[in-house]
């Protein structure tokens, strides 16, 4: 009954989708207020009803009714509750509906904060909202149901893949897809403002606090796969420039260039419509990444059972989504207008510097991830793009970017001179320079690689100072008092910047200074790994809640002192026998000690990988600094005062009219 | 400046700055292509000499043994039609089984070894790569044309 009535509250959330992606944008366009005032009540109400389906679907799977094809497949009797739940979005169709999920959950919350928006705005920004809800609440029904049922009832449930049944499956996936999902809100006041030709600074300072926040949702969600593949793929890499990781990057990337060109738009008003074609293409590899995954195309970790059908529905939405709205755009974009006037030296063109260079290295991500495909739908050959290709591209495109993100802040908006900027930077250079050459030699051998990484963070840190302490200089007050007043997204700017240089950190020591070792180790064998050396104390019988394991013990020791025990496991899982590597890592602020087990050998004896990962923890705290900065920015009073004061002008000319 | 002249400023800026990335990614993009072939092609002497790429196939039964080191290991990659012998140094993924499906990267020696630098894991126990996918049924209609051609033969 149950999984019957989520199967019908989706259905009435597709009518309710139809009817938001219709009469608020014939009302907005022809004038009826009756007819945009339906857009709040609409946007609720189909939030709800998919908040119902999907809570059938966790309670189905919580509650192991087998007779439901989805939860027949990708859950087991034996899961313990909290990956039970986490299965409701472990297969396609529960992802999808996930996917829905956040889509109503973010129109809800824009019909709920939107009082200060004029009622045009607000019912084409929740039209285009319903639109894309419509097309994949028709997929979802039409090619993806997560409520078939099966007869006869599976005794049991052919269980959740091991490698989901992590913590990392409880928040990655919900977050990435609050990101993804969330450009749809930016997507969709772009679209609004094209329809209604309103495009102002007014414009970019409401959607520029959407934008922000589903950019920090997405920074965590990426920084969480990313962790989550380091310590559960067991071979302790962090990025593997797999084409899933890429399908969220590249939304990343222009995600980030959006976020700077909207405060261009917001502060001079230029860059209007890049900034709109920005939003486009920001939600648009949105759609491509969840086509790529979702579509069965690639061969990774998250791809599901290919049915044709879902891979034309998608691409058609796709064509239809991102073909639609270039046309709009295409059409309406010239009557936007330019913007103010700014010199080759502005804050404006380094920041239209940082969108180019972002937009290649987003372009070059798409070359590599599509290129492959393209071949392979041609007929023409099987190829794979690896690594290498990825590091080569990024390394030139993210120096200058680097280099310009250092600047940028402290040059004027409209026109800075060369020479006092280098009057100003000058000893950030040589700061940074000096460190760069220096600090290799304290943490270990020198090399070009680690003193450039090093150069590249050290320039962000020292351009900071320097920032902090101009703006600290006031004429009341002291340094504290006047830093006190500046707002919350420069702060919020500061921490994400710093963020990027925390995150340098991380790469440049895990590329300079990490080692790899594989071997092979009887009972007894000592391995040393950086300044740990590792004993093989053995392997012991271990069963947990629905796998048995072969646990090995590790004696971990420093300077011939005792440092910790660490117990990798290799677990056999009972509902599909399926084998899995649950590595065991010491973490400490300067770096992680890694071992994994490998397979059993003669006699006792196991392969076993030893990794000494020096700063890697650096890479994921420099990303939750970049989000932390992007909740910073959100907070600014700024836009509060706008709200009241844009409130404010609505509720006169409603007066008047 | 003029409007103009500033315009010609930003567009020749832009040209070159598009220039470059785009010579940097195509040259890059070049040399980091790892083409795909089958144990079939390369038995067949189609596969490149000294440079890596990727072979797919199923891994023959009872075909891994060890080597004393405990880490180096050797097995047969067959499309079904061809096999071909494999060695790797190294932890294999979780889910590589004899019978099961398999996809290396490496290069083949003079001797006809292939010394693979990477063997993939799958994901899933039921999945095949498609590259191994792709490799057997090729095998498998290449066969099939022949008993054709034989039969038309007779």
């Amino acid at each position: 009954m149950i999984p019957e009535l989520g199967h019908f509250a989706l259905i009435l959330a597709l009518l309710l989708a139809a009817l938001l992606g219709t009469l608020p944008i014939l009302g907005a366009h022809r004038g009826i207020p009756a007819w945009m005032a339906l857009a709040r009540p609409l946007a609720g109400g189909q939030f709800l009803f998919i908040a119902f389906a999907f809570g059938c679907l966790v309670y189905s799977f919580v509650n192991n009714d087998f007779s439901v094809l989805n939860v027949a497949t990708n859950s087991n009797s034996q899961l313990p509750l909290q990956y039970r739940v986490a299965a409701s979005w472990g297969s396609h169709e529960g992802s999808m509906l996930l996917w829905v999920f956040m889509l109503g959950a973010w129109a809800c919350a824009v019909a709920l904060k939107s009082r200060h928006l004029p009622d045009e705005m607000v019912a084409r920004v929740l039209g285009v909202m319903g639109l894309v809800a419509l097309g994949f609440l028709l997929f979802l029904l039409l090619t993806s149901n997560p409520f078939d049922r099966m007869f006869p009832p599976a005794a049991d449930g052919r269980d959740l893949n091991p490698l989901l049944q992590d913590p990392g499956m409880v928040f990655h996936p919900p977050l990435l897809y609050m990101g993804y999902v969330g450009f749809s809100v930016a997507f969709s006041f772009a679209i609004a403002a094209l329809l209604g030709g309103r495009l102002d600074a007014t414009w970019a300072r409401w959607s520029r606090p959407w934008t922000t926040l589903a950019w920090s949702f997405l920074t965590c969600g990426i920084m969480l796969g990313s962790g989550w593949a380091y310590y559960e793929l067991g071979w302790g890499g962090w990025w593997f420039w797999d084409p899933v990781e890429n399908a969220s990057f590249m939304p990343w990337l222009i995600g980030t260039a959006l976020i700077h060109s909207l405060a261009v738009t917001e502060k001079r008003g230029t860059f209007k419509a890049w900034t709109v074609l920005l939003a486009i293409c920001a939600f648009s590899l949105s759609l491509l990444g969840t086509f790529l995954v979702r579509s069965g195309v690639l061969t990774s970790v998250h791809a599901f059972a290919t049915d044709p059908r879902r891979g034309v529905f998608i691409l058609a939405f796709l064509a239809l989504v991102i073909g639609g709205s270039l046309v709009l755009f295409a059409l309406r974009a010239p009557k936007v207008g330019g913007g103010g006037r700014f010199e080759p030296v502005s804050r404006e063109s380094m920041l239209l510097g940082n969108n180019v260079l972002l937009i290649a290295a987003a372009g070059s991500v798409l070359l590599g991830t599509l290129y492959p495909l393209f071949l392979d739908a041609l007929n023409l050959g099987k190829i794979s793009v690896g690594p290498p290709y990825f590091d080569t591209v990024f390394v030139p495109l993210m120096t200058p970017l680097v280099f310009l993100m250092g600047v940028g802040p402290l040059a004027r908006w409209k026109e800075a001179t060369l020479p006092d900027l280098w009057q100003r930077l000058r000893w950030a250079l040589a700061v940074s320079v000096a460190t760069a050459l220096a600090l290799p030699f304290a943490t270990g051998k020198w090399s070009p690689g680690v003193s450039f990484g090093l150069l590249l963070a050290a320039w962000i840190v020292a351009t900071t100072v320097v920032n902090i302490r101009e703006r600290g200089r006031g004429v009341r007050g002291g340094v504290v008092a006047q830093l006190a007043r500046q707002p919350s997204s420069y702060w919020g700017m500061i921490v994400a910047h710093l963020g990027i240089a925390t995150f340098i950190v991380g790469v440049t020591m895990v590329k300079g200074y990490e080692t790899e070792r594989d071997v092979r180790m009887s009972v007894g064998d000592t391995v040393t790994v950086g300044s740990f050396t590792l004993r093989f104390d053995g392997t012991s019988e271990a069963t947990g809640p629905n796998y048995r394991a072969a646990r090995g013990a590790f004696d971990v020791s420093r300077g011939g002192e005792h440092y910790t025990t660490l117990f990798p496991e290799k677990r056999v899982y009972n509902a599909g026998g399926m084998p899995m590597t649950e590595a065991a890592i010491s973490n400490r602020v300067t770096g992680d000690l890694y071992v994994s087990l490998g397979e059993p050998v003669d006699g006792g004896a196991w392969s076993v990988r030893v990794y000494d990962k020096p700063f890697v923890t650096w890479i994921w705290g420099g990303c939750l600094l970049m989000a932390l900065g992007g909740v910073l920015a959100l907070s600014d009073r700024r836009y509060r005062i706008a709200f009241r004061r844009a409130a404010g002008v609505a509720g006169g000319a409603a007066a008047r009219g | 400046m003029k409007a103009r002249h500033r315009r010609f400023v930003w567009i020749g800026a832009g040209v070159v700055v598009l220039a470059a990335a785009a010579a940097l990614v195509l040259n890059a993009f070049q040399s980091n292509l790892v083409f795909f072939f089958s144990p079939t092609d390369v038995v067949e002497n189609r596969a490149p000499q000294g440079r890596a790429f990727r072979i797919g196939g199923l891994v023959e039964e009872k075909s891994l043994t060890r080597a004393a080191d405990g880490l180096t290991v050797r097995f047969n990659v067959t499309d079904t039609a061809k096999t071909i012998p494999v060695v790797y140094t190294g932890i294999l993924p979780d889910l590589f089984k004899e019978g099961k499906g398999v996809v290396a990267q490496g290069k083949i020696g003079p001797d006809g070894v292939f010394r693979a630098t990477e063997v993939l894991a799958k994901h899933d126990e039921n999945y095949m790569p498609p590259e191994a996918a792709a490799a057997i049924g090729q095998a498998n209609s290449r066969a099939a044309m022949d008993k054709a051609a034989k039969t038309l033969k007779q």
